[in-house]
C-alpha cells in the first residue's frame, strides 16, 4: 500500500523534476565552485592534510541531502494538509495513515538520494574523492535525509501557516548548515557551541561522509553516528505519525 | 446633475470590445442595476466607473469629475465592493476596516469609531477580532460591503454582490443593502440574478454583448417586454420541440428551452385549460408571473444563467 | 509602537500620506509567527559572519587585498555580508511578499479602489522593506564595531550605503515581480540571488576569479554594493566608490519606473 502512495509522488515528480534541478543540484554545485575552489585557494596547506575543496565536498554532500530533505518535508507536507489537501484525498481511499506517511517519506528519501548521487558524480569528476568508500556517502545521505525529514514532517503537519516554515529555515536549517563542520572543523568552535554542533544530526552525517570520501576513521565511532541519526529518524517518525493520525482520522 | 453620466462609453481589450458604446445616467439616491449574463460587459463598466480602468472611448463623468484627471478625488468618494473578496488575510476583521479607512486619510480615531459602527451594521461585531480566513462566504461578503462604506461614500459600487452565496446569506446581504438604500445611499450594482435586480433596483439596464438592450424600472421592463403571466410546461419526452407545434395559437409567444416550453400569456389558468383541451398532457405545469428573466429571454433569445 | 510612530513622521497630505497608509497596513500585520520571522531577520548575516568570517577565517588567517593591505578575513567578509543582507532583506519583501499580495490576495486591487495610486503603493511597500532592512543593517554594524571589524565613524557611513543598496534591490525586486507568472519563477530569482551572493567578491576578492567571470562580476549590482561597503568599512574610498553610488542610483530609478508602470498596466486595465 505504501508503494501505491510512493508511485503517486514519482509520477508527479516526473512532471516537475526540472524545476527541482535548480535548487537541489545547481546551487550546491555553485557553492562547491564558488566556495570550495574560490575560498579554498586562500586556505594555505589545506585542512587535515587534504586540499580545502576535498575536505569540504563530503560535508556539502551531506548538507545538500539535509536541505533537500527538509525542503521536501515542509511546503509539500503543509500543502497536502492545507492547500491541495492531498492527504485527505488519500485518506478517503483504502489507505492506512502509516501508508500515507511512509509513502511520502519514502519519496523524500528517494529525492534526497537522487540529488546526492548526482552531486557525488560531479564531485568525483573534480577529483575530490580519496577513497573507494566514497559511495557510502549515499546511504549516509539517505539516513540523514530521513533523520531530518521525519521531525520536519511532524512540524509541518502541526503548524498552520507557511510563516512557521520560514522560522524553521532561519532558526533551524541555516544554523545547522553553517555550524555542522561543513565549512570549517567544529573543533575550532568554543566548546559550548561544539556541543550544539554535536546535537545537530547534520554534523554526524558530515563526519561520516568525510571519513568515507577521505578514507579515514570518523571522529566518533561510526556506529554511534548511525545510532544517533536513527534515533532522530525514529523519534521524528513517531511524532509525525501521531500528528498525521490526529488530523486524518476524525 | 447625474452622479454618473456616460455617453457612448467604450472599453476595448486589444481586438475585443467589452463595452460597446453605452449611455447611462445614475441619479442621486437611486439604486441602479446592470443586469446581464457573464461577459455582457458589466464588470468592465463597473471598473471604469470605479476609476481603475481607463475608458477606450466616449464620455464618462462621475460626480461631475473626469475619471482620468480626478481619479484620486473620485475614488475618495466611492465605495467599491468587488466581485471577488480581496480582504486582507493578515489582518483581523476590525483591522480590515480601520486600515482601509486610513487609505482614505480618515483619522485613526474616526476610523475606529466608524469600524465599530459598520461591524454592527453588518452584524459582525462578535467576530471583530477574528482573522478573515475562518469567516463564512456570507460573512466575508458583508465585511467587504462594510469596507466599501468606511469612507461614507456617495456612490457604492457592488459587482455581483451575492454571487456564490447560499440563499440564506443572500437574503441577509439584500436586507443590509435595502437598509442602505433607505438611508439614501446611491447604489450601483451588477447582477445576473433577476430576483436580485427585482429586489434591489429602482431602475436598471439590461446588457448583452457590451450594449444596452433595454432600460427602465423592473416593472416597466416586464410590462413592456413580457406578458402578465407565464405557463411553464414540461413534457415527458427526449425533446420538447415536437410539442411546440401542437401549442400553436395559445398565448402571445412561446419559447422552447432544453427542458421545458414557456407560454407567454395574459391569463395563465385559461391557457392551461386550452392546453389540456387539445388534448395534451404535460408531465409538469406551472403558472407564474413574468419576471426579468423573461424580459431577457425575449430580448436576446437566451437565458441569464446557463 | 511602530503603528503609532511611523505615520506621524510622514507629511499628512497627498502622496506621502497615502504611501504612509500602506506602511501602516504592514505594521498592523506584524504579529505572531510573522513577527518572529521579521524580528529574527538580523540573525542571518550574523550567522554567516560567525561561520564563514570567523570559522573559515581561522583556516585562512589574514588576507592581502589587491592594494597590498593586509586585513583579517572576518573584516574582509563582514562588509560583504552587510551588503548582501541589505539585498536579501529588500528582495524578500519586494519579491515573495509583493507578488503574493498582488497576485494571490489581490490586496492591491483593494487599495487601488481607494485614492491610492500605483506609484504610492509601490513607494509605500518599498519604504516598509527599507525600514525592515535598515534595522537589520544597523544591528549588524553594531556587531561589527563591537568585534572591532570597523570603526564607529565608518559604520555610520556604511549605514547610509546599506540604505541605498536596500532601495536599489527593493526597486529591482518589485520591477521583477511584476513580470512573474507563478511561484515557480521565483526559484530562478532565488538561484540568481544565491549566485550573486557567492560570486560578488563576497568571500574572495574578485581579482581571484578567471578574467571572463571577473568582468561579469564587476557589473553585477551586488558586487558594486560590496565594493562600496567594503571601501567604507575598511577605508580607502575613492572615485570608484562614487561610481558605485551612481550605478546603484540609476538602477534604483530604473527599477521604480518599471515597477510603477507595470503595476499600473497589470492592475488598471
Amino acid at each position: 500500500m505504501t508503494f501505491y502512495v510512493l508511485e503517486y509522488y514519482l509520477v508527479n515528480y516526473r512532471r516537475v523534476w526540472r524545476s527541482s534541478v535548480l535548487s537541489s543540484f545547481v546551487l550546491p554545485l555553485l557553492t562547491m565552485l564558488g566556495f570550495g575552489v574560490g575560498v579554498g585557494a586562500y586556505v594555505n596547506g589545506g585542512v587535515q592534510g587534504v586540499p580545502y575543496l576535498d575536505w569540504m565536498v563530503p560535508g556539502l554532500i551531506a548538507s545538500t541531502a539535509m536541505q533537500v530533505a527538509v525542503g521536501e518535508s515542509t511546503w509539500p507536507v503543509l500543502g497536502n494538509f492545507e492547500w491541495q489537501r492531498l492527504y485527505f484525498t488519500q485518506g478517503a481511499a483504502p489507505l492506512r495513515v502509516t501508508d500515507i506517511l511512509d509513502g511520502h517519506l519514502l519519496f523524500v528519501v528517494l529525492r534526497t538520494l537522487i540529488s546526492s548521487a548526482a552531486f557525488l558524480a560531479i564531485a568525483t569528476a573534480f577529483g575530490t574523492m580519496h577513497s573507494w568508500w566514497a559511495w557510502l556517502t549515499l546511504p549516509i545521505a539517505a539516513l540523514v535525509g530521513l533523520a531530518v525529514a521525519t521531525p520536519t514532517f511532524a512540524y509541518s503537519s502541526t503548524v498552520r501557516g507557511d510563516t512557521y516554515l520560514a522560522i524553521l529555515f532561519r532558526l533551524g536549517v541555516l544554523p545547522m548548515s553553517l555550524f555542522s563542520g561543513v565549512f570549517f572543523p567544529v573543533q575550532s568552535l568554543p566548546s559550548a557551541l561544539q556541543w550544539v554542533a554535536y546535537g545537530f544530526p547534520l554534523w554526524h552525517a558530515v563526519d561520516l561522509s568525510r571519513a568515507a570520501t577521505l578514507g579515514v576513521a570518523p571522529t566518533w565511532p561510526a556506529l554511534g553516528h548511525v545510532a544517533y541519526l536513527a534515533l532522530w529518524a525514529g523519534a521524528g517518525w513517531w511524532l509525525a505519525l501521531r500528528q498525521f493520525r490526529r488530523r486524518l482520522t476524525v | 446633475m447625474a452622479l454618473i453620466h456616460a455617453r457612448g462609453l467604450v472599453k476595448r481589450f486589444g481586438d475585443f470590445t467589452a463595452v460597446d458604446g453605452i449611455d447611462v445616467d445614475v441619479q442621486r439616491g437611486e439604486a441602479f442595476g446592470f443586469l446581464g449574463p457573464n461577459g455582457a460587459g458589466k464588470s468592465s463598466t463597473m471598473r471604469m466607473i470605479g476609476c481603475v480602468s481607463p475608458p477606450s472611448g466616449g464620455v464618462l463623468r462621475i460626480l461631475d469629475l473626469d475619471p482620468l484627471r480626478d481619479g484620486v478625488k473620485i475614488r475618495g468618494r466611492l465605495g467599491v465592493c468587488p466581485q471577488l473578496d480581496n480582504l486582507d488575510p493578515e489582518l483581523t476583521v476590525r483591522e480590515n476596516l480601520t486600515t482601509y479607512a486610513r487609505f482614505f486619510g480618515i483619522p485613526r480615531k474616526v476610523a475606529r469609531a466608524r469600524a465599530a459602527e459598520l461591524l454592527d451594521f453588518v452584524q459582525l461585531t462578535e467576530r471583530a477580532d477574528s482573522k478573515v480566513e475562518p469567516l463564512s462566504g456570507g460573512m466575508k461578503r458583508r465585511l467587504t460591503i462594510a469596507r466599501a462604506l468606511v469612507n461614507e461614500p456617495e456612490i457604492v459600487l457592488l459587482d455581483e454582490p451575492t454571487t456564490g452565496l447560499d440563499p440564506q446569506a443572500r437574503h441577509l446581504v439584500w436586507e443590509r443593502l435595502f437598509r442602505l438604500k433607505q438611508q439614501g445611499v446611491t447604489l450601483v450594482l451588477t447582477t445576473h440574478y433577476m430576483d436580485e435586480a427585482e429586489q434591489l433596483c429602482d431602475r436598471l439596464v439590461v446588457m448583452d454583448g457590451g450594449t444596452i438592450v433595454a432600460e427602465g424600472s423592473p416593472r416597466t421592463l416586464i410590462d413592456r417586454y413580457s406578458t402578465r403571466e407565464v405557463v411553464e410546461l414540461r413534457f415527458a419526452a427526449e425533446s420538447q420541440e415536437p410539442f411546440a407545434d401542437k401549442l400553436d395559437g395559445i398565448g402571445e409567444r412561446l419559447e422552447i428551452l432544453p427542458d421545458r416550453i414557456l407560454l407567454y400569456v395574459e391569463q395563465g389558468d385559461d391557457a392551461v385549460a386550452a392546453v389540456t383541451a387539445r388534448p395534451l398532457s404535460p408531465a409538469n405545469v406551472l403558472v407564474r408571473r413574468s419576471s426579468l428573466e423573461d424580459v431577457f429571454l425575449t430580448l436576446t433569445g437566451r437565458t441569464l444563467v446557463d | 509602537m511602530v503603528t503609532l510612530m511611523l505615520p506621524r513622521l510622514i507629511a499628512s497630505e497627498g502622496p506621502a500620506r497615502r504611501s504612509g497608509a500602506v506602511i501602516e497596513r504592514n505594521a498592523t500585520s506584524l504579529r505572531g509567527a510573522y513577527w518572529i520571522v521579521v524580528a529574527s531577520g538580523f540573525l542571518e548575516p550574523l550567522l554567516y559572519l560567525f561561520s564563514i568570517g570567523v570559522g573559515v577565517g581561522a583556516l585562512i588567517g589574514d588576507l592581502t587585498l589587491p592594494g597590498g593591505r593586509v586585513v583579517e578575513y572576518a573584516a574582509f567578509v563582514a562588509p560583504a555580508m552587510l551588503a548582501s543582507s541589505a539585498m536579501t532583506g529588500a528582495l524578500s519583501e519586494t519579491t515573495f511578499n509583493f507578488f503574493g499580495k498582488m497576485k494571490y490576495w489581490k490586496l492591491y486591487d483593494g487599495m487601488l479602489a481607494t485614492p491610492l495610486r500605483p506609484i504610492e503603493v509601490a513607494l509605500g511597500e518599498l519604504a516598509w522593506a527599507m525600514i525592515r532592512g535598515n534595522i537589520y543593517g544597523a544591528a549588524f554594524l553594531v556587531v561589527m564595531v563591537a568585534m572591532d571589524l570597523t570603526t564607529p565613524g565608518r559604520a555610520v557611513a556604511a549605514f547610509f550605503a546599506t540604505v541605498l543598496i536596500g532601495f536599489t534591490f527593493g526597486s529591482l525586486g518589485m520591477a521583477l515581480s511584476t513580470f512573474m507568472r507563478s511561484w515557480q519563477d521565483f526559484d530562478i530569482v532565488v538561484s540568481v540571488q544565491f549566485a550573486l551572493f557567492l560570486f560578488s567578491g563576497t568571500f574572495v576578492p574578485a581579482q581571484a576569479y578567471p578574467a571572463v567571470l571577473r568582468w561579469l562580476v564587476e557589473i553585477t549590482p551586488l558586487y558594486r554594493a560590496v565594493d562600496l561597503t567594503r571601501a567604507l568599512c575598511l577605508g580607502g574610498v575613492g572615485w570608484l566608490q562614487l561610481l558605485d553610488v551612481f550605478y546603484l542610483l540609476v538602477l534604483f530609478a530604473a527599477g521604480m519606473a518599471v515597477a510603477s508602470r507595470r503595476m499600473g498596466k497589470l492592475l488598471l486595465k
